[in-house]
């Protein structure tokens, strides 16, 4: 990256605002499309998905529910009924097929306000901030799973800012909107990507399924990469990528394994090489690249 | 926090792993403290029909408001972040709007985790609180005044109140009216508190906790059991003998006392025109 340029900036160039953005825009219309469809009900009438990000109706026939919540109610010792058993199923599978946190990166609402702090944060420049260890996130996984086997209610969800942020613009906000400029102000002042990417206990879960998952991003193209780090900048969790995009060396694959990644998207939109695109777990072959490393340059 | 490479020594693990622990264990404590606050239920704010017991149902709930969508009249609401319930919670305030009690039972239907009792399928049994005219001084059936609108609106008419019909010592000869609510017949939908004509509702649907006592369970209603066995149980009471003047006697459990004069022989005729003339002879 070039002083006074931003991360990105080059693929604007190369490959103009539209193909540099798209990844980041089809995400936004899907985390604000979802949110659209369990509004129409309520403010329009149209009654095409009911309930909300925890458990949900669709079209009266598809239930869908959230496999973390499910397993909070298994753990407070609730024998829950067969409607909500089979709707976690049909998440976890999904999730299982896009990629486990495909939830934070193309559904959870407060995505688009902890990436909004960090790209206000890289703008404004703020250098240090408190860092928290991208274990953490874990550690409050477990403790919300023991939180609901001991206290026996899903005490978690009476602080879990994404399920009451979501339940507030459906059902009405209430003082959600406190924890929502909370999360904001973290994110820009005190940890940079704290929430999402080092604390929140719902992408940790989310990320179990994501080791796992089918659908993936690849360094396809790792061998033309000019090292400008714009990918490293605009990822919320960088650590996946290096395994990938430079572990040729190592025998790594150039798929990202890495169950925390989110399937933005935002690295094949920022690389002004084309060196990502979207691939499934199993085009991991390490020859490939080298192969075509040797056609492209005889 | 982690050191980068392999310059990381068992010490500096450790002392990671306990900051994180420790961070974590603090927001355990915050967060499992106020989930003990939050699961007390305001006694005004009623769970739909159905619902478990409220530390089961705060388990058993996962707050998606699907009962809320169904509900035909919008009774029911979710709780937001800051009202006094348990936040995302199904609740509904009798006062402002009751439960209408539909047969189908829409809201339990709705629910996917079963946190409201998908075995109820008959609402009169639904027990969501439980009717108490708790102020006396103010429903002006105590003052023997009509009203009975309570008694009217109950969707359980003459089974879950009552209308008992006592002495009107005020005024010596009129009757009051008071509504009687009676706990194996009410549901606690709140229809009689929300059609109590009062600026504050002088019968209010509490949760059955408070609303209800308990007889001691050695406690036997002596009757009861005596009609129950179709007779004394014990040593049969021995007869009563009073100690009465001539030509006295008394009825226990019935006329009281009994003074046996032969016809014409008291003070009085049988004609009473005759005790009017009395004296007056003569004139």
């Amino acid at each position: 990256m070039h002083p006074g340029m931003h991360p990105g900036s080059e693929a604007v160039t190369t490959k103009g605002w539209w193909k540099a953005h798209q990844w980041l825009l089809l995400r936004r219309v899907s985390q604000l499309g979802i949110l659209a469809l369990f509004l129409l009900g309520p403010l329009a009438g149209i009654w095409i998905v009911k309930g909300n990000i925890a458990s949900s109706l669709t079209l009266d026939v598809l239930p869908l529910t959230d496999p973390y919540l499910a397993l909070q109610m298994l753990l407070t010792g609730h024998g829950m009924e067969a409607t909500a058993l089979i709707g976690a199923a049909i998440v976890l599978v999904s999730y299982l097929l896009l990629g486990g946190r495909v939830y934070c990166a193309w559904v959870c609402p407060i995505n688009i306000v902890t990436d909004a702090a960090a790209w206000l944060h890289q703008r404004l420049g703020i250098k240090r901030t408190a860092q928290f260890a991208r274990h953490s996130r874990y550690w409050i996984l477990g403790l919300t799973l023991l939180l609901a086997l001991v206290t026996g209610t899903l005490a978690w969800e009476l602080v879990n800012p994404v399920t009451i942020v979501y339940r507030g613009l459906i059902f009405g906000m209430g003082l959600a909107w406190v924890l929502l400029l909370a999360i904001f102000l973290f994110d820009l002042f005190v940890s940079r990507r704290g929430w999402c990417s080092h604390l929140c206990p719902v992408g940790a879960f989310y990320s179990l399924p994501g080791h796992f998952s089918l659908l993936r991003v690849s360094a396809v193209e790792r061998n033309k990469c000019n090292d400008c780090m714009d990918c490293f900048t605009v990822c919320p969790e960088p650590q996946v990528i290096r395994p990938a995009l430079k572990g040729a060396s190592m025998g790594n694959g150039p798929v990202i394994m890495s169950g925390n990644c989110t399937n933005c998207g935002r690295c094949i939109d920022v690389c002004s090489k084309d060196v990502f695109r979207f691939d499934h777990r199993f085009d991991n072959s390490t020859s490939k690249p080298i192969a075509q490393k040797t056609e492209v340059m005889p | 926090m982690t050191t980068k490479g392999t310059g990381r020594t068992r010490r500096g693990f450790l002392v990671d792993m306990a900051r994180t622990a420790c961070g974590v264990a603090l927001l355990g404590a915050g967060v499992g403290l106020y989930s003990r606050q939050a699961a007390s239920l305001p006694a005004e704010a009623l769970r739909p029909p159905g619902a478990l017991d409220e530390a089961d149902f705060l388990g058993a709930c996962v707050r998606c408001g699907l009962c809320v969508r169904d509900c035909p009249y919008d009774t029911l609401k979710l709780s937001a972040l800051g009202d006094n319930v348990a936040n995302g919670t199904p609740y509904f305030i009798a006062r402002d709007i009751p439960c209408e009690m539909c047969p189908d039972i829409p809201c339990i239907k709705a629910c996917p985790t079963g946190a409201l009792d998908h075995a109820l399928t008959d609402i009169d049994a639904a027990r969501m609180g439980l009717a108490v005219v708790i102020d006396q001084e103010s429903c002006i059936a105590f003052h023997g005044l009509r009203c009975e609108v309570c008694f009217n609106v109950c969707p359980v008419r003459g089974k879950a109140i009552t209308l008992d019909m006592l002495h009107n010592p005020r005024s010596g000869k009129h009757a009051l009216f008071i509504p009687v609510v009676h706990s194996d017949a009410c549901t606690g939908c709140g229809k009689c508190e929300k059609s109590c004509i009062l600026d504050e509702a002088a019968i209010k649907v509490l949760p059955a906790k408070l609303a209800k006592g308990l007889l001691g369970r050695h406690y036997r209603l002596g009757w009861k059991e005596k009609e129950a066995a179709g007779g004394s149980l014990v040593t049969p009471d021995e007869e009563h003998s009073y100690t009465l003047p001539e030509g006295m006697r008394y009825d226990y459990e019935g006329r009281g006392l009994i003074r046996d004069e032969p016809a014409g022989q008291g003070p009085y005729s049988d004609n009473p025109l005759e005790t009017l003339k009395r004296g007056r002879e003569g004139l």
